[in-house]
C-alpha cells in the first residue's frame, strides 16, 4: 500500500481532530448546509424514493452479472480506439499509467478529481518518476499545496478556512504580487483559475476519475461542478480514466437513474453542472479531444467482495451524503480516518481493502444512530456492515483485553436471565439511590471514559424490564 | 503466469459461484443490453411541447443561466450581440462548423466571428446544442466538427443556441435520439450535458460561479415549440 495510513491511531487521531479549533471551525460550515440542501432535493422530486430503490436494484444487478458487464464494456471501448487496462493491485495500475505517461514523454500531468488516484497514491509515484501531476479541482488543489490528502470524497477541503487557503496561496503563488487582495472566497478561486488555466493548457497527459463505466457504449463518465475534469481530459493527447470495478452499469437508461439520485444526494442539485460521457479518443473530423483514451480499472480487492458479507458496500456512489449526515464525521471531520475513505462508507469499505487488523477502529467509531443509512442513495445498511466489523474484529481477537472481559463478564449475566435481572435491579436500585439527590453522577468507577464528557443521569428506580413486565400485566 | 484480467474476472466468478458460462447470466446481459429497459421518469419533465420549453427555462434559470427566445434562427445573431452589448463584453464570438449556425445572418451585426476549436484566448463562444432536458434545464451538446468540445470550456461566456423542437422531457429521450441517429450502442466521442455556468463551493462551502468552465452560460432558445 502506497498510502500512508493512520487508520489504526484513530483514537489519538480524533481526540486531536476534537482539540482543533480551525478544523472545528471549518467542521461547523458543513454540519448542515448540506443536510439541508439534500432534503430539499429530495422533497422536490415525488419520484426520489422509488428512484433510490431503482438505484439500488441497478447495481445489484450489474455486481450479480459484473464479470460479463465487464467483457461487454471492454469489447465497446477497444471499439471505439481506447483501451482497458485491468489492474490487481495499486501498484499495477501505478505502472500502467506511468508506462502511458513515459511513452508520451510527458513532463506535466493534470488530473482530474479521483479517489482511485488517492488509493493508488499515483502523485507520489508520478513525482518520484519526474513527472508533475497537478490537481485541478480547487479543493484537491488546495489540499494538493499543503501536502494533505482529501478530508472528503467531494469536497475535499472541507476541513478549511479561508485565511488557510489565502495563506497558502501566498506561500505558492510567489510570482503574484505580495500586495493583492486575498481576503474573500472569490478572489481565492480567480486567482486559482488564473494559475490552473496556464497548466490545463501545458500538460501532455489528463488523468480524471469516473463516477460511473456504460457497458453498453463502453463510455465512462465524470461529473463535475468546476469544469475542471473535462479541461483536464480535452486538452491533453492522452486521457487516462482512473476507475475501480463496481462503476460499471448497463446502458444509459440505468446511469440516467443514477444521475437522478447523485447529485441530490451529495449537494442537493437536481445534476451536477457537468455530467460528461466520454467514448474512446479523437474521432475522424473532430478538431479537438484526446488522441488516445485509457481505462484503469483497478481491483484492489473488491472482486473478493462480490457477492460476499460486505458486497453491498459495492454499490456505493460516492455521493458523500452519508458522511455529510454522521455526527461522529461531524466531530473528527475526515482527516482522522486516516485512510483515503473517510465517514460511514470508509469505515465500512476501508477494513475490506486496507485490512480490518489496522482499520478495526472505523467501524467502532459509530453511534449507530443509522442516519447514513436513512440517505444512502442505493440503501447500502452501513450499520449492519459495520456491526459485520465489529464481529469479525472480536472473532479474529482484534480487540482490546478490557473490552472482551467486559464483554465476557456481560455475556456470563446475559445468559442468566434471572441473575441478569437480579443483578441489574440491584444495581439500579443502589445508583438511584445514591444519585437520588442530585439526580446525575459527574463521576463513576469504570466509565470515566464516558463521564469525563457528560454527566450520567441516575436511575430513576425500577428497570425497564421490571417496568414492562408490569405495563405488559395492566394492558 | 495469468494475465490481471483473467485473474480479476476468475476472481469475480469465484466470489460469486458462477462460471461466466452460464446461459440464464448471459441472457439476462444480452438482454438488459439490448432493450435497455427505462426505469423511473420524473413526471416533472412530461409536458406538452410549450410546458417542456417552459420548464426547461425554469430549471435552467434556477441552475444560474439565462435564457432567451426568439422566433426565427436570423434572429440569434442579434441576440448574441444584445448579450454581449448588455453584459460589456467583447464583440468577438468564437463558433465551430454547424452548419445551422452558419446559415445566420452573422453579418448584419457588428460581431468580428472567427471559427474553430477554442486555444484559450477566446471571450465567447457560440454553440449549437443538440438538445435540452426540461427535467433539469440542461443542455446535451455532442462533440465533433461542427460544436468543438473546447468552445464549450475554455471560453469565459458560453452561448448556446437550442432549438425549441429540441426540449425534450428526460434524458431517456436524449439517448433515443442519439440512438436513431448513430445506430445502438454508439455515442460520440464526448456528449457534454451542462446544467447552469461552473462553479465551486470548495472554499468554506460558498458557492462562486465560474471555477474553471464558463463564468455565465446564456441560452437562446429559437422558434416554436413542436
Amino acid at each position: 500500500m502506497t498510502v500512508h495510513t493512520t487508520s489504526p491511531q484513530f483514537k489519538q487521531n480524533a481526540h486531536e481532530a476534537i482539540h482543533d479549533a480551525p478544523l472545528q471551525k471549518a467542521l461547523n460550515n458543513m454540519r448542515t448546509g448540506f443536510i439541508e440542501r439534500r432534503a430539499l432535493a429530495a422533497a422536490e422530486l415525488p419520484e426520489f424514493e422509488a428512484l433510490r430503490d431503482s438505484a439500488r436494484d441497478i447495481k445489484k444487478h450489474t455486481l450479480q452479472h459484473l464479470d460479463l458487464y465487464l467483457e461487454a464494456y471492454e469489447k465497446k471501448v477497444i471499439e471505439a480506439g481506447g483501451r482497458v487496462h485491468f489492474c490487481r493491485t495499486p501498484a499495477e495500475a501505478n505502472a500502467a499509467v506511468l508506462s502511458i505517461c513515459k511513452a508520451r514523454g510527458a513532463r506535466t500531468v493534470t488530473k482530474g478529481k479521483s479517489m482511485i488516484s488517492e488509493e493508488m497514491g499515483l502523485n507520489d509515484v508520478l513525482l518520484a518518476e519526474g513527472i508533475n501531476p497537478i490537481e485541478t479541482d480547487l479543493g484537491e488543489y488546495i489540499i494538493q499545496l499543503r501536502g494533505e490528502i482529501p478530508s472528503h470524497i467531494i469536497a475535499p477541503a472541507v476541513h478549511l478556512n479561508k485565511e488557510q487557503v489565502e495563506a497558502d496561496f501566498r506561500r505558492v503563488h510567489t510570482h503574484l504580487p505580495r500586495d493583492r487582495v486575498l481576503t474573500e472566497p472569490t478572489q481565492l478561486l480567480t486567482e486559482a483559475r488564473a494559475v490552473l488555466r496556464e497548466r490545463f493548457l501545458a500538460a501532455d497527459v489528463g488523468i480524471t476519475g469516473a463516477n460511473f463505466l456504460i457497458a453498453e457504449t463502453g463510455t465512462s463518465i465524470i461529473v463535475t461542478n468546476e469544469g475542471n475534469g473535462d479541461l483536464t481530459q480535452t486538452l491533453p493527447k492522452v486521457h487516462i480514466v482512473l476507475a475501480s470495478l463496481e462503476k460499471l452499469v448497463p446502458t444509459l437508461e440505468d446511469v440516467s437513474q443514477l444521475l437522478r439520485v447523485l447529485a441530490r444526494s451529495a449537494t442537493g442539485q437536481d445534476m451536477s453542472v457537468y455530467t460528461t460521457l466520454s467514448t474512446g479518443p479523437r474521432r475522424p473530423g473532430d478538431v479537438d479531444g484526446p488522441e488516445e483514451y485509457h481505462v484503469i480499472l483497478l481491483d484492489n480487492g473488491r472482486s473478493a467482495m462480490v457477492g460476499g458479507e460486505f458486497g453491498d458496500m459495492l454499490r456505493c456512489i460516492r455521493c458523500g451524503a452519508c458522511m455529510n449526515h454522521c455526527p461522529v464525521y461531524h466531530a473528527v471531520g475526515g482527516h482522522a480516518y486516516g485512510w483515503v475513505y473517510p465517514g460511514p462508507m470508509g469505515a465500512v469499505l476501508t477494513p475490506s481493502l486496507i485490512g480490518v487488523d489496522k482499520a478495526g477502529h472505523l467501524p467502532n467509531a459509530s453511534t449507530f444512530c443509522g442516519r447514513c443509512e436513512a440517505v444512502c442513495p442505493v440503501r447500502i445498511p452501513l450499520p449492519k456492515l459495520m456491526r459485520h466489523w465489529r464481529e469479525r474484529e472480536f472473532a479474529r481477537h482484534l480487540t482490546p483485553a478490557a473490552f472482551r472481559s467486559g464483554l465476557r463478564l456481560w455475556a456470563f449475566f446475559a445468559k442468566r436471565p434471572r441473575l441478569y435481572r437480579f443483578a441489574t435491579r440491584i444495581g439500579m436500585a443502589g445508583l438511584g439511590l445514591i444519585g437520588k439527590r442530585r439526580g446525575r453522577f459527574k463521576s463513576l468507577p469504570l466509565a470515566g471514559g464516558w463521564t469525563n464528557f457528560r454527566d450520567m443521569p441516575a436511575p430513576q428506580g425500577p428497570t425497564f424490564q421490571a417496568r414492562w413486565a408490569k405495563e405488559k400485566r395492566v394492558r | 503466469m495469468t494475465s490481471a484480467r483473467e485473474d480479476i474476472l476468475a476472481n469475480i466468478r469465484r466470489s460469486l459461484g458462477v462460471t461466466g458460462s452460464e446461459a440464464p447470466r448471459r441472457s439476462n446481459v444480452a438482454t438488459r443490453l439490448q432493450n435497455a429497459p427505462a426505469g423511473i421518469i420524473p413526471v416533472r419533465g412530461q409536458l406538452d411541447a410549450r410546458g417542456r420549453v417552459a420548464m426547461f427555462k425554469q430549471q435552467a434559470e434556477r441552475a444560474q443561466a439565462s435564457v432567451t427566445e426568439v422566433a426565427h434562427p436570423e434572429d440569434v445573431p442579434g441576440e448574441v450581440a444584445r448579450f454581449l452589448r448588455d453584459h460589456n463584453l467583447p464583440a468577438t464570438i468564437r463558433i465551430g462548423a454547424d452548419a445551422r449556425l452558419g446559415a445566420m445572418p452573422w453579418a448584419q451585426t457588428a460581431l468580428e466571428v472567427s471559427s474553430g476549436r477554442s486555444n484559450g484566448n477566446d471571450p465567447n463562444a457560440v454553440s449549437h446544442a443538440f438538445g435540452g432536458v426540461a427535467e433539469s434545464g440542461t443542455l446535451a451538446m455532442l462533440s465533433g466538427p461542427d460544436n468543438p468540445t473546447t468552445l464549450n470550456f475554455l471560453p469565459d461566456n458560453h452561448i448556446v443556441v437550442l432549438s425549441a423542437a429540441d426540449v425534450v422531457g428526460d434524458y431517456e429521450t436524449i439517448w433515443k435520439r442519439l440512438r436513431d441517429d448513430l445506430g445502438k450502442g454508439t455515442l460520440p466521442r464526448t456528449v457534454n450535458l451542462i446544467t447552469g455556468p461552473s462553479r465551486s463551493a470548495d472554499i468554506e462551502q460558498t458557492l462562486l460561479l465560474g471555477a474553471h468552465g464558463p463564468r455565465t452560460l446564456h441560452i437562446i432558445i429559437v422558434g416554436e415549440p413542436a
